[in-house]
């Protein structure tokens, strides 16, 4: 498997794509500390492209590389390889190469900010493990779809209209349900939805960790007593984990009875 | 023996020293007199008392005759938690330069480090207050001034704390550059009209910053109200003035910067709004004038509650903030003109520095939020901004006539 990883890898680390994801995130952090100089302002601003981009781009990287290296992965399937171990390899080759291109990305023009001597240090850090744990949550969602469809464009339709869920329609939903709800306590109905939808969980996450999370008045001190603890923290990490682990195990069992 | 020049301005100075400017009565731990109780006895009408730097442990110290008592480097009066300190009941006294420690906590009676009591013309100025239930409690005592005083407490809860200065029934007082923190209310007023509160600083409360109840005509200028439990809260007042103060950092579940309740005819001239969670609550209030007025990097820098009519937003600068303006209702009946806002999106083709395309300070989703309160996890969500955007093309929710039709393309200087 590892081998497999570090081909696809490198294979993306030669790719055009990844230099340009990766001067995207170089070029947001530049002017962003330019433009406003202010350090934890630039973390809000990050945290809107973040939760919002990341997804995009590791559902569109995911299903255009599984559908690009097919050919290759069936001379792969060829060898006496494991199948779990050529698609795992390829998935955390995707993944671990679009994180590395969004830590640099953003880490770099953070760093020479001087990053290491502001308070905003943790702020950023989570930042960038959410955007991290994003990048590998769709990534694998996305060969989730392409494994599920031998039809690329109905793959890639999937694909994104997966992301357009999670981002878009799924804060709808969310927002009638607790509207039409409102005669009823509602906190742990919140708390729940949150903590479903990785989006959404990354940028409450973030926003309660930044200075606004007063801004949540009385009925976001529930949320704050749950996101702002270590055992909130935790619980949050791990169920982000869970979204990672969840769409693995699929790619693992979909690729195994898969008939190529 | 030819009587000289010297002799007779010698003796002339005898008598005036005698009649009018008698020695000031000195304090000390070596003196003659060693307790300030047992100086205001003795020193009559009009006379200076000088306390000597030490330790003096009293309380129920009652100052009944017009005295001046002046502390020489901080004199210590230790109440040692017994009761009130000093308490004042004659016209024309002033007290200077101490530092007065441990006034008693009671349940029942309201021990103040400095009570005066139905008298006049008295002055306040110098002190340390520290470990203190009130700090100075005015009662329907008039013309007076409070001046250069901290008064440092240490409240934890709020039933069992007292305010920095109280003032009841008291009118025509001037308190100016003083310094309050970690007390419940920094200054309270209740029943105190024509007052002068100005460059004081008030800061760390329990409660709020300074609070108005039932208190008329009063002015308050060019103070600072940092990181309270609620900043300043004005209730049930008429005629206030609030110019060039700074409320700042009042951040919290339940903080706001100002809040304004059944408050007519105030005007509100200069402020700055800076980080607090609500710039300013508004309640039942009326008439009011908002001008120049900065707000920036607020949760929500105005929240209007209900029952608002006819107040005036002329020439604000609203910067940065969450939400700007909070409407729970589709009425409107205030203005909003010539205003700055940092969340302006129009253009200006013309050049003259008012946007073509009036603004519309209400976000749907404040509404929403105002409605649902839990709906606020979902800030900063992409599904809000879009139903923001769309609320702001065609308005639907919030009140259609609540805009700024000449919104500013500049940040207003003054």
């Amino acid at each position: 498997m590892l081998k497999i990883l570090k081909y696809s890898f490198f294979d993306l680390m030669r790719s055009r794509w990844s230099y340009v994801y990766f001067a995207f995130y170089l070029l947001l952090g530049i002017v962003l500390l330019f433009l406003n100089n202010d350090l934890s302002k630039a973390v809000i601003t990050l945290m809107n492209v973040i939760i919002i981009l990341v997804p995009l781009i590791g559902t569109i990287f995911g299903v255009m590389y599984y559908y690009n290296s097919k050919e290759f992965t069936e001379l792969l399937l060829a060898q006496p390889l494991k199948r779990s171990s050529i698609f795992l390899g390829q998935y955390l080759g995707v993944a671990l190469s679009l994180s590395m291109s969004l830590i640099l990305g953003l880490g770099i023009p953070f760093i020479f900010y001087g990053l290491f001597q502001s308070s905003a240090i943790w702020d950023f850090s989570l930042l960038l493990v959410t955007g991290t744990f994003l990048t590998f949550i769709f990534t694998a969602l996305a060969f989730n779809m392409a494994l599920s469809n031998e039809n690329k464009i109905k793959g890639f339709g999937y694909a994104i209209l997966l992301w357009l869920f999670f981002a878009i329609i799924y804060d709808g939903v969310f927002l009638m349900s607790l509207i039409l709800f409102e005669d009823y306590p509602l906190d742990k109905l919140s708390l729940v939805g949150t903590m479903l939808n990785p989006i959404d969980l990354s940028r409450t996450l973030i926003l309660l960790k930044l200075d606004i999370s007063a801004l949540l008045g009385y009925t976001g001190a529930i949320f704050k007593k749950f996101f702002g603890t270590n055992f909130g923290l935790i619980t949050s990490l791990s169920m982000l984990s869970l979204w990672v682990i969840l769409p693995v195990l699929r790619i693992v069992f979909k690729a195994k009875r898969k008939d190529f | 023996m030819k009587p000289s020049l010297k002799h007779i301005i010698g003796f002339l100075l005898t008598i005036l020293s005698y009649s009018g400017f008698s020695q000031p009565l000195e304090v000390c731990d070596t003196c003659e007199i060693t307790s300030l109780k047992s100086a205001i006895s003795a020193a009559k009408d009009f006379d200076t008392i000088v306390v000597k730097k030490g330790t003096y442990i009293e309380h129920n110290i009652l100052v009944d005759k017009p005295v001046t008592i002046i502390g020489e480097n901080y004199p210590v009066i230790d109440g040692e938690s017994k009761g009130e300190i000093i308490t004042i009941v004659s016209d024309s006294v002033t007290v200077d330069g101490l530092y007065i420690i441990n006034v008693g906590n009671s349940y029942t009676s309201d021990y103040a480090a400095i009570r005066v009591k139905r008298s006049k013309h008295f002055t306040i100025k110098n002190l340390v207050l520290e470990k203190l239930f009130f700090g100075i409690y005015l009662e329907k005592s008039n013309y007076g001034k409070i001046y250069h005083n901290k008064i440092i407490g240490d409240a934890v809860q709020e039933y069992n704390s007292g305010n920095g200065i109280q003032l009841w029934y008291s009118n025509h007082i001037d308190i100016e550059h003083n310094y309050i923190t970690q007390v419940r209310d920094g200054i309270y007023l209740e029943f105190s009209n024509n007052c002068l509160i100005k460059n004081n600083t008030s800061t760390e409360n329990l409660r709020y910053g300074l609070h108005f109840m039932f208190s008329n005509y009063d002015t308050y200028q060019d103070n600072t109200f940092e990181n309270n439990g609620a900043g300043v809260a004005v209730m049930f007042s008429k005629n206030i003035k609030m110019y060039n103060n700074l409320f700042k950092e009042n951040w919290g579940t339940a903080s706001y910067g100002m809040l304004l309740k059944e408050i007519n005819d105030a005007e509100i001239i200069g402020n700055t709004f800076k980080e607090n969670t609500i710039g300013i609550n508004i309640e039942g209030s009326n008439r009011i004038l908002y001008k120049n007025n900065n707000f920036s990097n607020n949760g929500w820098a105005i929240k209007v509650r209900g029952a608002c009519y006819t107040n005036k937003f002329l020439e604000n600068n609203f910067l940065y903030n969450s939400f700007d303006v909070s409407y729970n209702s589709k009425v409107n009946d205030n203005i909003f003109d010539k205003n700055y806002w940092s969340n302006y999106t129009g253009y200006d083709l013309n050049k003259d520095g008012i946007g073509d395309v009036p603004y519309r300070p209400v976000k749907l989703f404040s509404y929403i939020v105002n409605r649902t309160p839990e709906t606020i996890i979902l800030l900063r969500s992409l599904f809000i901004d879009i139903l923001d955007f769309s609320e702001k093309v065609s308005p639907v929710f919030t009140p259609d006539n609540l805009q700024d039709q000449n919104p500013l393309t500049k940040k207003i200087q003054w």
